[in-house]
């Protein structure tokens, strides 16, 4: 009989998992930029054309040519990404392969072509189509950009919540049966909707941040003052939707995924008026099956988190015991219940592909039967030990905090730099020389947020790969753990040097400021 | 179900036409890589080669996406070859991978203050991605009449069987033969292009020269892998979806599909005689890319074609015969990939964007006060 679970090393899947995280996490420094400066520059240049000033051809061209030097690298990593579903994770991209790769191919037509085809525009456009025609280029650059984010944003929140498809025995995989709730998957709305506003938000925070630079130097002070009225109120706008969909994210985790929801708020012990946390420290010692207190030090709002979720402090919250252990009086399967449950779905599944191999449909059937009744614990046949469906609280914990506070902090950021660039009074103001280094250190803060997020939605979701279907280790590529660790280091090596070549570029080119106003001519 | 089957053949029948015009688009566009093997053999001064740089800059994005975008309809129409290809050749397309990364931020860093490493640096990278990119290319295409050395389980998870992991392929010289006739061609092809956008004397004299000088191991290497892929066994397989060999398999393709030999021998044609006018054309004859290009395309849409249509196995296993993957057994499912050609149908929207973006900004040829100005944007 054919193996079905291989006995993978542990620390294959380590390693695998630490290429992606650096992959994606890397990836992850240019794509947010890039979703929102474009919108920035967009309207940038919308002004230029109304007006025909050229100060504000000169300020779209100077915001321009940082985005370039940012774009090149985003592009350069996204391809790693593409590829490396089927170079590290290939069992996983047949497992899913049916809805997953849809998306990403929609992607590729769709979208990056249309970034590719506006961006060539943008950039070499300037005196060789008219005005609007350029115009019209960079705002569909924007769109295309966030187009791309779309799908990819589908893709992953179906591994979080899989909706609109089915198992199919005979391919040994799941098949899509409605397009539309891939599409608007609630759990995809959310995402998409959070991550978009989260990369116009940093954006944002990038330009102030780089303009706050050039007040703190008294130069260029009319392009900075400019730049900052309109990615204050842009940003202003985002960060209000950033926490909005923040919110909508977190009741899709409550609804899709308890685990996470209990990891985000160290919650062990569930139960009704649930409490929120504002800060806290938590108890290294902490296990799931020790009886430490979670938690050293506290601010919490009880009944909160119940609140949050559906407007009723008196909803019940599930906690990680409670998800291990089970909760019979909330209908909370026991894990090793689950387990075995998903025990009898593998088997099921390999009963029904003997029958069929020996043409007996009738019997075969009756397989199909109690696959599909236990299919939904599918991946928990994976699964060797209750606890090892705890994803690491700590990480977990801290970067969603993280998160929420900085993202809170940002509102009034933007607050205060839109009032005192609109009424004009920023070169004024008492304390202007501190508010330019907020300005300034906001940008790594944006950066960590958004980082931070990504951790929650994904770390958070361990073990799984696919939401209880399938866990990290059923989904990783069968090679030797040497060839992963190679191919690790060696983007290390490469991710390092070229952002190290991106930063001084960066640096230099802020440093020299945008070109003097001679040479633009106005054309 | 009878009839479910056949509309399932047909849209994967459809899907590897998708898949390999994706392709042969992409060997077009590898006109960029060839042409950055040619940046110190054609351009002899810092103007020169800031030149020949910049007509490439200006195209890179395009083949790029259309690489990605390749990757992409094969992962959702063949997933069972993306998770079996890419996680069995591993050091293979990671070789390749890391190629067209450290290409795409060589163009917008090269010339940039502070950049680090220095000019030079990412000219080397440009080279690497020239040479690299296009023999890989094409010898993973050469895998689809070789095979590889791979079996699957019952749940279709993948083996490879042996620890290079892809790299042997480059041992095989048919497969080798084709990624060095894609080398050869894309370096003709950029040769081309140069001629075609920059308005340069030298340029002009020394890309004619370079196509000369490519066109010969071209022709040696190309003839002698169509010349084998004639006269081999192909990787069949019949209506119960058995595969086994059969004598002559890729010639019986080409018998098979009549449409598909007149493209591949117009396609033949188009390049020959795209490169005959060029060098021997009266009047400095220009628009010699304008015919080697769609040869190209012609040319390589008929090898995937063979590759993968009429019975044919278009990822074959050389470790167990039964493994092999065809368009039927490696598809996705009826329904995404009928959702999916709703989608496609944006390609020729695509395509028409595309030729619009490309007239506007090649309206004019490169010249050297354009490389001098200041305040346009330039690599
Ligand atoms: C929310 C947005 C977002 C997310 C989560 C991701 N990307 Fe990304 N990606 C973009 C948003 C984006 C972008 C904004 O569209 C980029 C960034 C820089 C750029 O030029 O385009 C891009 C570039 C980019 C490219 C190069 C495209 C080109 O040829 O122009 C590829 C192949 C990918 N991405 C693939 C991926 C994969 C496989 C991801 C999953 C792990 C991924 N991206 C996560
Ligand atoms: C660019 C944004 C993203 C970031 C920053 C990010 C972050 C991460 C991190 C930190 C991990 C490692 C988790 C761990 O091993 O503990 C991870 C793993 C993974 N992510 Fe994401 N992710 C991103 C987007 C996506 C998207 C869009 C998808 C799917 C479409 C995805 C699919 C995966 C997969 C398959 C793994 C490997 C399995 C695993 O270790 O969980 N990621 N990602
Ligand atoms: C202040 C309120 C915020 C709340 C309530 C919030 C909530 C959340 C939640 C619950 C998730 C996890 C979603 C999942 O696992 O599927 C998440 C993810 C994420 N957050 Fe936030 N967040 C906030 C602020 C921010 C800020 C300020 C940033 C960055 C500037 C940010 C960037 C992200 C990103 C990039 C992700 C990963 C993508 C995703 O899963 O949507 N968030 N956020």
């Amino acid at each position: 009989m054919t193996q079905l679970l291989l006995n993978i090393d542990p620390v294959l899947i380590d390693w695998s998992r630490a290429q992606f995280a650096l992959t994606a996490m890397f990836h992850w420094i240019f794509v947010p930029i890039t979703l929102g400066i474009l919108f920035i520059i967009a309207i940038m240049e919308t002004v230029y054309v109304k007006t025909g000033n050229p100060e504000w051809k000169r300020i779209t061209k100077f915001w321009m040519k940082l985005f370039a030097i940012n774009f090149a690298i985003g592009v350069a990593t996204g391809i790693i990404l593409e590829f490396e579903f089927g170079t590290n994770w290939s069992n996983y991209s047949w497992f899913v392969g049916d809805i997953f790769g849809a998306p990403l191919a929609i992607e590729g037509i769709m979208a990056f072509f249309m970034e590719t085809i506006f961006i060539a525009v943008m950039f070499f456009g300037w005196n060789k189509v008219s005005k609007k025609f350029h115009l019209t280029a960079t705002w569909l650059t924007a769109l295309g950009a966030n187009l791309s984010a779309l799908w990819i944003l589908v893709a992953n929140a179906w591994m979080q919540y899989p909706a609109g498809m089915q198992f199919n025995p005979d391919t040994a995989r799941n098949e899509m049966v409605d397009f539309w709730e891939v599409l608007f998957s609630p759990v995809a709305v959310n995402k998409f909707l959070h991550t978009v506003t989260s990369g116009y938000t940093l954006a944002a925070l990038f330009v102030i941040g780089v303009s706050s630079y050039f007040l703190l130097r008294k130069r260029e002070t009319l392009l900075a003052k400019r730049s900052i009225v309109i990615a204050s109120v842009f940003g202003f706008i985002s960060v209000m939707a950033l926490i909005f969909t923040g919110h909508g994210s977190a009741v899709q985790v409550a609804e899709h995924q308890p685990m996470k929801l209990a990891a985000m708020e160290g919650l062990y012990e569930g139960g009704q008026e649930a409490e929120l946390i504002g800060f806290a420290i938590l108890n290294p010692n902490k296990e799931v099956d020790n009886d430490e207190k979670p938690y050293l030090f506290k601010v919490g709002f009880k009944g909160v988190l119940s609140f949050l979720i559906d407007f009723d402090t008196k909803t019940y919250v599930p906690g990680i015991a409670d998800l291990v252990y089970g909760d019979e009086q909330n209908q909370i399967l026991p894990t090793e219940e689950r387990m075995r449950k998903g025990k009898i779905a593998m088997n099921a599944l390999i009963a029904y592909k003997e029958f069929k191999e020996q043409g007996n449909e009738e019997e075969a059937k009756l397989q199909y039967d109690i696959l599909m009744d236990n299919y939904k614990h599918f991946g928990y046949s994976y699964v060797k030990d209750p606890r090892d469906i705890v994803p690491h609280v700590p990480t977990v914990f801290y970067s969603f905090h993280i998160m929420v506070i900085f993202g809170t902090m940002f509102v009034l950021v933007f607050l205060i730099f839109a009032w005192l660039t609109i009424t004009n009074k920023i070169e004024n103001f008492k304390f202007a020389k501190l508010l330019y280094i907020i300005g300034l250190a906001c940008i790594p803060m944006a950066f960590i947020a958004s980082e931070a997020g990504w951790v929650v939605a994904e770390v958070g979701r361990q073990p799984w790969v696919v939401q209880d279907l399938m866990t990290v280790d059923a989904g990783v590529t069968n090679i030797s753990s040497g060839a992963v660790q190679t191919t690790f280091w060696i983007f290390a090596f490469i991710f390092t040097g070229l952002l190290i070549a991106e930063v001084s570029i960066m640096l230099k080119f802020i440093k020299d400021g945008p070109a003097k106003p001679e040479n633009e001519g106005g054309k | 179900m009878i009839t479910a089957e056949i509309t399932h053949l047909f849209f994967q029948q459809y899907w590897w036409l998708l898949v390999s015009l994706l392709g042969a688009l992409l060997a077009f566009l590898l006109f960029v890589q060839g042409g950055q093997t040619l940046i110190y053999t054609i351009g002899k001064t810092e103007t020169e080669r800031k030149m020949i740089v910049n007509t490439l800059g200006r195209k890179w994005e395009f083949t790029f996406t259309t690489l990605v975008t390749f990757g992409g309809a094969l992962f959702a129409a063949f997933p069972l070859f993306y998770a079996t290809s890419f996680g069995g050749a591993y050091w293979l397309w990671i070789v390749l991978l890391l190629a067209f990364t450290l290409q795409a931020v060589s163009y917008e860093f090269r010339s940039k203050a502070a950049n680090v490493f220095g000019k030079k640096f990412y000219e080397i990278l440009l080279f690497i991605n020239g040479l690299v990119g296009t023999v890989i290319i094409g010898t993973v295409v050469g895998t689809f009449f070789n095979g590889a050395d791979f079996s699957l389980n019952m749940l279709n998870n993948v083996t490879w069987h042996n620890e290079t992991r892809g790299l042997e392929t480059l041992l095989n010289w048919h497969s080798v033969s084709l990624g060095l006739s894609v080398f050869f061609l894309a370096r003709i092809l950029g040769a081309l292009y140069f001629i075609l956008t920059i308005q340069n004397e030298n340029i002009f004299r020394r890309s004619k020269k370079q196509i000369l000088i490519n066109l010969i191991p071209f022709l040696i290497c190309f003839l002698s892998f169509l010349t084998y892929l004639m006269i081999k066994e192909g990787f069949a397989v019949d209506a119960n979806g058995t595969i086994f060999m059969e004598k002559y398999k890729y010639l019986h393709n080409l018998l098979d599909m009549p449409i598909v030999l007149a493209s591949l021998l117009i396609g033949i044609i188009g390049v020959l005689w795209g490169v005959l006018k060029t060098l021997f054309g009266k009047n400095n004859y220009e628009k010699g890319f304008w015919f080697v290009a769609p040869g190209t395309v012609l040319t390589v849409f008929s090898l995937f074609a063979i590759a993968g249509l009429n019975n044919t196995s278009f990822y074959p296993s050389i470790a167990d015969l039964q493994s092999s993957l065809t368009i039927q057994n490696s598809s996705s499912s009826l329904f995404t990939l009928k959702i999916m050609s709703y989608v496609s149908l944006f390609i020729p929207v695509m395509l028409a964007l595309a030729i619009i973006s490309w007239r506007a900004i090649n309206k004019h040829k490169i010249t050297e006060d354009e490389m001098n100005e200041k305040n346009g944007k330039s690599y």
